[in-house]
C-alpha cells in the first residue's frame, strides 16, 4: 500500500475550532463531522484505499469555496477536492488531517448557448448531465467516460478524462473552453470563456489533468457538438490479438479515424458475454468493435473499407450492426466490461497504461506471464485506436496478500508499458495509485519542474498533497534546488 | 558572452543557458525568425539560434505520431506528411506575406511556441492539442521532459501543451512529439454571397450547429473578398461567407446539398471546387487580404462567435479599420488604416471578452502597444509565478509577452 503524508497533529488538535469555522462559512447541513456522516466519503473508485477525512464541507457558492480555502490556507490545513468520487487512482482519497471539499452542490447547468456551441456548467454537474441538457436539440458533449452517469465535469477536468470516442473527438482538455477556479489563497481566477484559446499562457492545459492539486474548479465552459447523423458498429473477431492489432493499424493507415475502436481479449469477451449476452463470438482470441459515424453515405462506404481490411487481416467473424438497437447491443458488452469482469472475483483492480499500439502482442504476452507469476487472473480491454490498455486484475481482498499481489502485478504491467515506450496512465490519473511509479517515467529534474509549477499555484502544498508526486518538497527548497545528473541533492528528504 | 550562439545539440543549449543564467544575461530564442516581429520588442544580450537543432527522428503514420527536433523546418514535416497522406490538422499559417518577410514556414518549436492555428481550428483544435511530448531546457539550464510518444496520456501535468503559446519565455524546446492525422481526400466550399457580418455570423452559426461537419467558416466583407484573387468567387464583387467541407467525396456531396438547403434562405449561394477551395482557405489562413506590403497595424482577436461582428463593427467605427472574420465569426482580423496600433480602441471594442494580439506593427510603433491581451492582477501574478518556476532569473525571451514575464 502507498503511504500518505504524516498527520499534522497540531491541526488535528484544533479540529473543533476548524469545524466551527467551516460551519460559520457554510451554515446548515454543509459541514459533516460525524463518523457515520463522513463514511460515504472515505474512499473513491480505488476502493482498496480508505481514510476518513478530518471533516467534510459541502459549499454551495464560489464565495464559500473561496472563504474555505482562504481559511485553510491561513490555518495551514490540507484540502482534498471531490466530485463524485469515481476516480480510479485515489485522487479524491481523503486525508485524515484534511478538509474534504465536496462539490456535489454545484449541480446546475448555468448557460446553454447553441449559437456559440458552448455550455457553462457548475463542476458538480455529471458528464452525462451536460449531454442530456442539450440532447433535445441534437447536441452532445463528446468525451464520454464509462462512468459518465456518475462522474462530474469538475472531476473530468481534474483527471482530463477520456472515453471510447476520444480517438476522434479528443479528451477533456481538447473540449474545454474555460474555467473559473479558486486558488488555495481564496483568490478566484477566470481562464478562457466562450472563445478559443487563451490569451497569455495556456493555463487550461495545466489545469486539465492537475488532479485537484492546483485549485478548485467552480465553473466549466465546454464545447458541445452536433450529434452525427448515423453511427454503425462492426463487431470483428480474430484468432489472435496480433491480427486484431494489425487490423487497427491498417484502418488508421488507410486514413480512417473511427468514432470508436475498442478491443477485448478472450477473458474479457467471455465475462462480458456471460453478463449482458451481447452476442459476442466465443471462439475468438480478440474482438474489435469499430464504430463509424457521420452521414449515412460516408458510414456505408467506410464500413465497406473497414470490412475489407478486417478480412485481409484474417478476421474469423464479422458483423455489422443493422439497427440502432444492435449497435447499442454491440457496445453493451464493452461498456459493461468492468462490472462483468467484476463478477468473476470479489474484487478487481483496473490498470490504465498507454502503449505504442504495435507493441500490444508483447505487452499481452508479458501480462499473461505475470498473471501466472502472481497467480491472479486478468482480463484486458483496450482503447485500441489510441493504445490505452485497461488490464483488469482479479483478486479477493479477504485473502491474505492478494491485494498486495494485485498491486505488484499492476505495477509490473505499468513498468512494462513505460519500457516499451508508453506511459503510466492514459486517462485515470496518477493519484495515490501510481504516485510511487512516477520515477519510472520521469527523473528527479522532470518531477522537480512539475512540482515548481505546483508551487506557483499552491506555495504551501496544501491542495491534495500525497497525490501524484512521490516526494514532498518544500517550495522554497525547490526554488533553490539544483539537480545534477538526475540526482537530487537531498537524498535524505522524506519519501513517503 | 554576447552575440549569437548556434548550438549543435542539447548539450550546447544546456551550456549556453546555464552560462547565461549564472551571469544573468538575457537570451532571445530564435528558430527561423518568422515571427520575430510579433510580441514586445526586446533587447537581449544573447541570441540563441536553434535552426541547427533539427531532424525528424520518428514518424509512425499508423500510430499518428511524429517526433522531431525543435529547429526542424515545418516545411520538411509538411512534405513528409503529405507524402503519406497526412497533415498538421490545425493548419499553421505562413507568415511571410503578412509580415513582409521571406522566412519560409518556420520551425516546429516556433510553431508550437506561438500556438497560432488556422481556419480548421474550429473543428480540429489548436496547435497545442497536437503537442504530445516535449524535451526542453528550462531557464535553470536543466533538461526536463513531459508527456510521451503516445496520443493518450495523463501522467503528470501536461507541460507539453503548456509550453505551447508561451513564446519561448519558459523553456527552450529541443525535441517534440506531435500528433498527426490523415489528410482529407477531398474538399469543397459553399459560399453565401452579399451578407453583412451580423447575418453572416448567423449563417455560420447555423452551419456549425448542423451535422454538416463544417471544417472552416469565414466571412470576408466586400473589400477583403476582392483582395483574394484567383477565385471566381472573388470576382463576384460581393461579400463572401464561406463554409468548407472536407472528407470523402460521397460524404462531401451529401453534406454540400444539405448545407445549401440550410443556407439558401440567407442569400445567393455559390461554390468553390477543390482547387479553388485550397487556394481560398490558404488565403484566409495566411491573412492575404492584409498582405499589402505595408506595416499597417494588424490585430488578431479571438472572441465568442456571436461577439465577433460586434467587436469588428466597433473597431471599424472607432478607427476606420478593415476587418474580416474566421472561426465562424470568433476570430476577427483587423487592419488599421495607418501604422498606429490604436490599442485602446481594440481593447475597448473587445471589452475583455476574449483576447487580441498585435500581429503586425511598424518597428517604430511597436513599443506603443501591449501586443498581448492584458491580464487582470490575479492572473498576471499567477503567470509571473509560473514563469519564475521555469526561469527564475528571467533570462528566456524576457518581456516578449508581458513586462517581467
Ligand atoms: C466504472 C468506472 C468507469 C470509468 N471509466 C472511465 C473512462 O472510461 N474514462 C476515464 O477517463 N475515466 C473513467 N473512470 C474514472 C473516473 O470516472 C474519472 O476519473 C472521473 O473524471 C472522475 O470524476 P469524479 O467527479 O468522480 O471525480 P472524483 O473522483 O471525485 O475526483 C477525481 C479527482 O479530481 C479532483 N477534483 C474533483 N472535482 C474537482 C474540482 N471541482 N476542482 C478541482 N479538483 C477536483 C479530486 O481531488 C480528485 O483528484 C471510471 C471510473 C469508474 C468507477
Amino acid at each position: 500500500m502507498v503511504a500518505m503524508p504524516a498527520l499534522d497533529q497540531d491541526v488535528l488538535a484544533r479540529r473543533a475550532a476548524v469545524v466551527a469555522a467551516l460551519s460559520a462559512i457554510v451554515p446548515g447541513e454543509g459541514v459533516i463531522d460525524t463518523e457515520t456522516g463522513m463514511r460515504p466519503y472515505e474512499s473513491d473508485g480505488l476502493t482498496a484505499y480508505r481514510q476518513l477525512p478530518m471533516v467534510v464541507v459541502l459549499p454551495e457558492t464560489v464565495e464559500q469555496v473561496s472563504q474555505i480555502l482562504k481559511y485553510c490556507y491561513e490555518q495551514n490545513i490540507k484540502v482534498v477536492p471531490r466530485g463524485a468520487g469515481t476516480s480510479l487512482s485515489g485522487g479524491a482519497l481523503p486525508l485524515g488531517d484534511g478538509v474534504l471539499l465536496g462539490l456535489s452542490k454545484f449541480n446546475r447547468v448555468l448557460d446553454i448557448d447553441y449559437e456559440n456551441r458552448a455550455v457553462v456548467a457548475q463542476p458538480g454537474v455529471t458528464n452525462l448531465g451536460i449531454s442530456n441538457a442539450v440532447s433535445d436539440r441534437g447536441f452532445y458533449y463528446a468525451p464520454d467516460p464509462s462512468s459518465q452517469i456518475a462522474c462530474t465535469i469538475g472531476g473530468n477536468v481534474a483527471e482530463n478524462s477520456g472515453g471510447v470516442h476520444c480517438l476522434k473527438y479528443g479528451m477533456t482538455t481538447n473540449n474545454i473552453l474555460g474555467v473559473e477556479m479558486v486558488l488555495i489563497t481564496g483568490e478566484i481566477v477566470r481562464i478562457g470563456g466562450k472563445f478559443l484559446d487563451s490569451g497569455g499562457y495556456d493555463l487550461l492545459a495545466l489545469i486539465c489533468g492537475s488532479e485537484g492539486l492546483l485549485g478548485v474548479v467552480t465553473e466549466v465552459t465546454v464545447r458541445i457538438l452536433k450529434k452525427p447523423e448515423t453511427a454503425r458498429a462492426l463487431l470483428v473477431g480474430f484468432p489472435t490479438s496480433e491480427a486484431a492489432g494489425d487490423c487497427v493499424a491498417k484502418i488508421i493507415g488507410a486514413g480512417i479515424i473511427p468514432g470508436g475502436m475498442e478491443m477485448m481479449d478472450r477473458p474479457a469477451i467471455m465475462a462480458a458475454e456471460a453478463f449482458v449476452h451481447a452476442g459476442y463470438p466465443l471462439d475468438v482470441e480478440a474482438l474489435l468493435i469499430v464504430e463509424l459515424d457521420g452521414p449515412e453515405a460516408e458510414v456505408n462506404q467506410l464500413l465497406e473499407s473497414v470490412s475489407k481490411i478486417a478480412e485481409a487481416c484474417g478476421s474469423s467473424t464479422l458483423r455489422v450492426s443493422t439497427s440502432e438497437k444492435e449497435r447499442l447491443k454491440f457496445w453493451a458488452g464493452r461498456k459493461a466490461a468492468f462490472p462483468a469482469v467484476g463478477r468473476l472475483a470479489p474484487d478487481y483492480y483496473c490498470m490504465d497504461g498507454t502503449i505504442p499500439r504495435r507493441r500490444l502482442p508483447d505487452v499481452l504476452t508479458r501480462i499473461r506471464e505475470l498473471s501466472e507469476k502472481y497467480g491472479l487472473q486478468v482480463a484486458n480491454v483496450f482503447h485500441a485506436g489510441d493504445g490505452n490498455l485497461h488490464p483488469l486484475i482479479l483478486y479477493d481482498a479477504n485473502k491474505a496478500d492478494e491485494l498486495d499481489r494485485a498491486e505488484k502485478f499492476g505495477s509490473d504491467i505499468l513498468r512494462y508499458c513505460v519500457e516499451v515506450g508508453g506511459v503510466l496512465t492514459g486517462e485515470h490519473g496518477v493519484g495515490v495509485e501510481k504516485r510511487d511509479l512516477m520515477p519510472t517515467m520521469f527523473n528527479e529534474i522532470d518531477l522537480a519542474q512539475q512540482q515548481r509549477v505546483k508551487c506557483a499555484f499552491d506555495d504551501r502544498g496544501l491542495l491534495n498533497p500525497g497525490k501524484v508526486f512521490p516526494t514532498l518538497h518544500r517550495c522554497a527548497e525547490l526554488g533553490r534546488m539544483h539537480v545534477k545528473g538526475g540526482k537530487v541533492p537531498f537524498p535524505e528528504l522524506p519519501r513517503f | 558572452m554576447t552575440g549569437t550562439i548556434t548550438p549543435r545539440d542539447e548539450k550546447d543549449i544546456v551550456e549556453a543557458v546555464t552560462a547565461a543564467a549564472s551571469r544573468e544575461q538575457t537570451m532571445e530564442i530564435v528558430g527561423h525568425g518568422t515571427k520575430a516581429g510579433i510580441g514586445r520588442a526586446s533587447q537581449t544580450e544573447i541570441t540563441l539560434d536553434l535552426s541547427q537543432i533539427k531532424g525528424i527522428s520518428l514518424y509512425e503514420p499508423d500510430e499518428l505520431i511524429l517526433s522531431a527536433k525543435g529547429g526542424t523546418p515545418v516545411a520538411e514535416i509538411e512534405k513528409l506528411l503529405a507524402d503519406n497522406n497526412q497533415e498538421l490538422s490545425f493548419e499553421p499559417m505562413d507568415f511571410d506575406a503578412l509580415l513582409n518577410v521571406q522566412a519560409g514556414r518556420g520551425t516546429l518549436a516556433g510553431m508550437i511556441a506561438a500556438n497560432l492555428s488556422g481556419p480548421r481550428r474550429i473543428k480540429a483544435g489548436a496547435v497545442r492539442d497536437y503537442a504530445l511530448g516535449v524535451n526542453a531546457v528550462s531557464g535553470r539550464g536543466e533538461i526536463f521532459k513531459s508527456g510521451g510518444r503516445v496520443v493518450k496520456n495523463v501522467t503528470g501535468y501536461d507541460l507539453s501543451k503548456f509550453v505551447a503559446g508561451s513564446w519561448g519565455t519558459l523553456a527552450v524546446m529541443t525535441d517534440l512529439t506531435i500528433k498527426v492525422l490523415p489528410a482529407s481526400e477531398d474538399a469543397a466550399t459553399v459560399l453565401v454571397l452579399g451578407l453583412d457580418a451580423a447575418k453572416a455570423r448567423e449563417a455560420m452559426s447555423a452551419a456549425m450547429g448542423s451535422s454538416c461537419e463544417v471544417s472552416a467558416a469565414a466571412h470576408l466583407p466586400e473589400r477583403a473578398a476582392a483582395k483574394i484573387t484567383g477565385t471566381a468567387a472573388a470576382k463576384a464583387g460581393r461579400a463572401l461567407t464561406a463554409l468548407r467541407l472536407e472528407g470523402i467525396p460521397v460524404s462531401i456531396a451529401y453534406r454540400k446539398a444539405k448545407l445549401e438547403e440550410l443556407l439558401k434562405s440567407f442569400g445567393r449561394l455559390g461554390a468553390l471546387d477543390r482547387s479553388e477551395t485550397l487556394s481560398f482557405w490558404r488565403a484566409v489562413r495566411d491573412v492575404l487580404p492584409f498582405a499589402d506590403k505595408t506595416q499597417r497595424a494588424v490585430w488578431r482577436i479571438s472572441t465568442a462567435p456571436t461577439e465577433g461582428p460586434k467587436v469588428g463593427a466597433a473597431i471599424t467605427a472607432a478607427t476606420g479599420a478593415e476587418v474580416f472574420y474566421d472561426w465562424g465569426g470568433g476570430l476577427v482580423w483587423a487592419e488599421m488604416p495607418g501604422l498606429l496600433p490604436e490599442e485602446n480602441a481594440i481593447r475597448e471594442a473587445l471589452g475583455g471578452a476574449g483576447h487580441a494580439t498585435l500581429m503586425r506593427a511598424d518597428p517604430t510603433m511597436r513599443a506603443s502597444a501591449a501586443p498581448f491581451e492584458p491580464l487582470d492582477a490575479g492572473l498576471a501574478a499567477l503567470i509571473q509565478r509560473v514563469k519564475v518556476s521555469f526561469d527564475p532569473k528571467g533570462i528566456l525571451n524576457p518581456g516578449r509577452m508581458y513586462a517581467g514575464v
